[in-house]
């Protein structure tokens, strides 16, 4: 995986100027400017678009923003409240639900996505040539899938009447059924209505849809790892699960630390999908911190609450950014970013 | 059991767990695709009808002619197609000078500005909807596909940039002093040297931009009210929130989105996976 673009590169500092630089001819410019005009442009889009932006959502979350505050003809100037929109958001009886529907959301979709992306890339590794084109070209249909498309396809699977999931629930023999599920009859079993079925749902499209990645990436990277360490390992007496936890494990930990902060951080703020499968925002106990502050802030007609909803997006990114951390200065660390 | 029987049987185990593994992703998609041309009686039953008989045209005729809110559907694929590719080809002017100047040089800032984008990648683009949102309201950008155009650009850099520096670093950087020796202006060099040999690193990080923005919601439905200008993310969102959904027509729309992404993946497919996380993990 990393092996691409190292092996390229020859690893190291190649691209590290050499000491006796030899000019270019023609440029009137000198040479310090030359960085600096390439990254402006860049840097502008970015500074406009990204940090000023999230400098307003801070500074705004200060301040009671309202309809009367933002309209087009004039405006009257936000009041300061101070903490209050923050006060507001942790004696709310929604802030609990939409942090746990956050959290446990993330977590219980990172752990699947990840275990079942694992195995299937284990799976391809073992599989013949043509057998394992053929499971990758099933794979990449569903990492293909917008989330606006994947939202609507489960939406309907999930159907209580003409849902595929009630119809092959139906299909359990009934003790069976009852035993796993206290309940033998599925027909017209609505799972869209409830906010913990929405999110088994959503757990279950998201998984589906965000696997393939995992399992492409891990069957990169253990066909990275050289044959003759398991040779080594098989000479030495090592049997399959000592090679498997001594070697591919370790081996693979970079490939896992990044694939564990790109699912986290996709899985944390999922909007669309949410959105969609919960229908707007009309079931507020199915609300993570994301659509939460959607519903504040745009959700509710003409009972704009801008600043709340600028808190609720200010926690969220807390909380990410706390939870990047680690990785953040581990690429710092290991990269050549200086 | 004999050694060569049980090794045939492992095989068969796992060519089987493969066929289920290739079912359980495409089943979905096909079911998608399925009900995009099965008959409205074969789409509200409770049986379950593995393929449409007979086939009908029905719903993608009608998401062409009647549309989804008044418009055709070609309005909303024109209107995803305008934004996607200025996104991307604005985006990749800006990504392109700004790797070249911290894959090439050695500057002051160069090591901020890594972290910089490092760093704004953290952050949820769905946090930044209220102040974008207020922003692009103020510039008479609201309700318009150009505040779409510039909102996907800014969402998209800070990872195009980060991608698209280790294609440059890529580039050796003898064959820019050979060209500089034989008398090239630092243009000529940039243009006629490093641009062709960095140009398949651009294609897939502009690919990678396009499906981003081909595929982004929350902006969409934020920012725009006329239904005429929707993207297709929006227009489906719409569609899907109606009181009486019709089910097969979304299907058809839905499908019609997905084929672009599913082109582009199948052409990048290999860079996918080297871009994201070779790209996160090694410089």
């Amino acid at each position: 995986m990393a092996h691409t673009s190292t092996t390229v590169r020859g690893g190291g500092h190649p691209s590290a100027p050499s000491r006796r630089r030899r000019a270019p001819r023609g440029s009137g410019l000198p040479d310090w400017v030359v960085p600096y005009g390439l990254l402006l442009p860049g840097f502008l889009v970015i500074a406009a678009l990204l940090l000023y932006p999230l400098y307003q959502l801070a500074d705004m979350s200060f301040y009671d923003v309202k309809l009367k505050n933002i309209r087009p003809v004039n405006p009257v100037p936000p009041e300061f409240v101070g903490l209050d929109n923050y006060t507001k958001i942790f004696d709310s009886d929604l802030f609990w639900p939409a942090l746990r529907n956050t959290v446990v959301f993330a977590l219980v979709t990172v752990i699947l996505t990840i275990a079942l992306g694992t195995l299937v890339g284990l799976l391809l590794h073992r599989l013949g040539p043509k057998m394992s084109t053929f499971v990758v070209i099933g794979a990449m249909a569903a990492w293909a899938t917008p989330p606006t498309s994947q939202a609507i396809i489960w939406k309907w699977l999930f159907d209580s009447d003409a849902g595929v999931v009630n119809w092959a629930l139906n299909l359990l023999p009934d003790w069976l059924s009852n035993l796993l599920f206290g309940m033998s009859d599925w027909s017209g079993h609505p799972w869209l209505n409830d906010a913990s079925t929405i999110y088994l749902a959503l757990i279950v499209s998201v998984v589906w849809g965000s696997f393939p990645f995992i399992a492409v990436s891990v069957l990169a990277g253990l066909k990275s790892i050289p044959g003759e360490l398991y040779e080594a390992a098989k000479m030495d007496g090592s049997g399959p699960v000592t090679t498997f936890m001594r070697i591919t494990v370790p081996m693979l930990k970079p490939v896992f630390s990044v694939l564990i902060v790109l699912s986290i951080i996709w899985d944390f703020k999922v909007f669309t999908q949410l959105y969609l499968m919960a229908g707007g925002t009309v079931n507020r106990e199915a609300f993570n911190l994301s659509l939460w502050s959607y519903a504040e802030a745009f959700g509710g007609g003409a009972n704009v609450k801008m600043g709340l909803g600028a808190a609720i997006a200010v926690v969220l990114t807390i909380i990410l950014l706390i939870i990047t951390f680690v990785h953040v200065r581990q690429i710092v660390k290991t990269e050549d970013v200086r | 059991m004999s050694p060569l029987a049980r090794k045939r049987l492992g095989k068969a185990a796992l060519n089987g767990a493969g066929i289920i593994v290739f079912l359980f992703a495409i089943f979905p998609v096909y079911w998608m695709i399925g009900i995009a041309f099965k008959p409205n009686d074969q789409i509200f039953t409770t049986d379950f009808i593995p393929f449409p008989s007979p086939p009908t045209l029905d719903h993608v005729e009608r998401v062409f002619t009647k549309g989804i809110a008044g418009h055709s559907i070609w309005q909303f694929l024109l209107n995803s197609t305008i934004v996607a590719v200025s996104a991307v080809l604005i985006g990749a002017v800006f990504a392109l000078l700004a790797a070249t100047a911290v894959a090439r040089f050695r500057f002051r800032f160069r090591t901020s500005f890594l972290i910089l984008l490092l760093i704004v990648q953290m952050v949820p683009a769905e946090a930044l909807l209220i102040p974008l949102f207020l922003m692009a309201r103020r510039l008479g950008l609201a309700d318009q596909l150009l505040g779409l155009i510039v909102i996907n650009v800014g969402l998209t850099l800070p990872f195009s940039v980060w991608m698209l520096r280790t294609f440059v670093a890529a580039v050796p950087k003898e064959l820019e002093e050979a060209s500089w020796i034989d008398g090239a202006s630092r243009f000529t060099t940039f243009w006629r040297v490093l641009f062709p040999l960095v140009a398949p690193g651009l294609v897939a990080t502009s690919i990678f931009a396009f499906i981003t923005t081909w595929n982004e919601f929350a902006y969409a439905l934020t920012l725009i009210n006329d239904q005429g200008k929707y993207t297709m993310p929006a227009a489906l969102g719409f569609f899907i929130g109606q009181r009486s959904t019709d089910w097969g027509a979304i299907m058809a729309a839905s499908t019609l989105m997905m084929i672009p992404v599913l082109i582009f993946f199948l052409l990048v497919q290999r860079r996918m996976v080297s871009g994201l996380v070779a790209g996160a993990v090694k410089g």
